[in-house]
């Protein structure tokens, strides 16, 4: 399995039956994907609506169903459309019961960075800062390193997307829960040892007396 | 009163220096016909407040990349090189609003609202230089009302009217922007007669609405 799939697999058990989920684009989308079919969960897209399906194929494609990447999607039986006041009172007012984000960095105080890098990167925050102040859980969804390149951190030095709102850290080395005491390692990957997912993270690990494996 | 108007009429009406709203996200449900006669007038020194710059030739994009545009406040500009650059070297003003305070404020402007209290953006760059208000003991944000002079919004059917059905994800901003400027001008995919439309489908009323325009099927 490649370091996405890992990912994606893993972030899909965090649902319940019946939960409402807001999935960030890229990664996390992927994570649809992989939902048993024991639950059944309702996907929330920011620019207007509940019940997002899977992209249709290419014949299918309606140009005014996109999901809030702007790809074609489709809508679930059940769904349906808003506006863009109701979308985020959906988002900010806690109705969410879980968003999956990418990071640019994170740190162990639950910190996120991941809307721009000072005189490089401007691309805005779209919706993610509202969905991470809003959501009753923020699951981010990322490979554990940049290249090599620390992103999980003791303190992030990139401008914040939201302080003190992320749960949980899920990469292809593990699972990662923040808490008081720090960041809690409660699953890893066995492919790797607790010392080299150590050394890909700049903040301290606890690790956790239940550690178990990801896969 | 007979609201529909050609193109031209309606481009006519903005002037350079405008504050203007344009409905669309990722430019889905954006007025298209109305930005390319826009493009085409030169109109200059406006300032748009859309969700997003949309792609450089795609949606309100079009205007940023043929200079149009002093000001741009929107949630998300990354979709559109041209945005960041022009915004890099000095040539554009942007501001970031955090999308949902975006949608309120707008929102605001067309409800007699002053503004709302949002605690999304405390202990990030976006509670720079904005009034925090504490409410029993949380803090918030103060994100004041927005208006434009004139906002160019999609309609999928639209009546004589003025009322408007949006088609699946096309509603996004375009009913908040509705209710929030001076004037408003709709862009009907299909424009029907009065009482053709299921009025349980309608999403804006056509109070709100100045003129219609056709747009393309």
């Amino acid at each position: 399995m490649n370091p996405k799939e890992i990912i994606a697999r893993r972030v899909a058990k965090e649902f319940k039956d019946g939960d409402v989920v807001n999935l960030g684009i890229g990664l996390p989308t992927m994570v649809a994907d992989y939902v048993s079919e024991d639950i059944e969960i309702l996907l929330q897209s920011e620019n207007g609506f509940v019940g997002l399906g899977p992209a249709p194929e290419e014949h299918l494609v309606e140009k005014d169903l996109v999901n809030a990447g702007g790809q074609p999607v489709t809508i679930k039986a059940g769904g349906m459309f808003f506006d863009s006041a109701m979308s985020f009172s959906i988002i900010r007012g806690g109705h969410l019961d879980a968003t999956v984000l990418g990071a640019l960095q994170v740190d162990e105080k639950g910190n996120l960075a991941n809307w721009m890098i000072p005189g490089k990167l401007v691309p805005g925050m779209g919706g993610a800062m509202d969905l991470v102040g809003g959501a009753k859980k923020v699951i981010v969804a990322m490979q554990h390193t940049a290249k090599g390149d620390h992103k999980i951190m003791k303190e992030c030095n990139l401008p914040l997307t939201g302080r003190g709102k992320v749960s949980k850290i899920i990469t292809e080395m593990g699972v990662m829960e923040i808490t008081e005491k720090g960041l809690l390692l409660t699953e890893y990957n066995p492919e790797f040892t607790l010392e080299e997912i150590q050394e890909a993270t700049e903040a301290q690990l606890i690790i956790s007396e239940s550690l178990s494996e990801m896969i | 009163m007979k609201k529909k108007i050609t193109i031209d009429a309606a481009v006519n009406m903005i002037e350079d220096g405008m504050t203007l709203m344009i409905g669309g996200f990722m430019a889905v449900g954006s007025p298209h016909k109305l930005i390319d006669a826009l493009l085409k007038s030169g109109k200059k020194d406006l300032t748009i407040i859309c969700n997003d710059t949309g792609f450089v030739d795609q949606g309100v994009g079009k205007l940023v990349v043929n200079n149009q545009v002093k000001k741009v406040i929107a949630s998300h500009i990354g979709t559109n090189k041209e945005t960041g650059r022009q915004m890099n070297e000095g040539l554009l003003e942007v501001e970031l609003v955090p999308q949902g305070t975006l949608a309120e404020q707008v929102r605001a402007g067309g409800a007699g609202l002053g503004g709302v209290l949002t605690p999304i953006g405390i202990g990030t760059p976006v509670e720079d230089g904005k009034e925090i208000i504490e409410v029993d003991g949380e803090r918030y944000i103060l994100a004041k009302a927005m208006k434009a002079d004139i906002a160019l919004i999609h309609g999928s059917v639209v009546d004589e009217k003025g009322n408007i059905f949006y088609n699946q994800s096309t509603r996004n901003f375009n009913p908040l922007m509705a209710s929030a400027a001076e004037v408003v001008i709709v862009e009907a995919e299909k424009i029907v007669k009065s009482g053709e439309l299921d009025p349980h489908l309608i999403a804006t009323p056509g109070l709100f609405v100045s003129h219609i325009v056709e747009g393309a099927e």
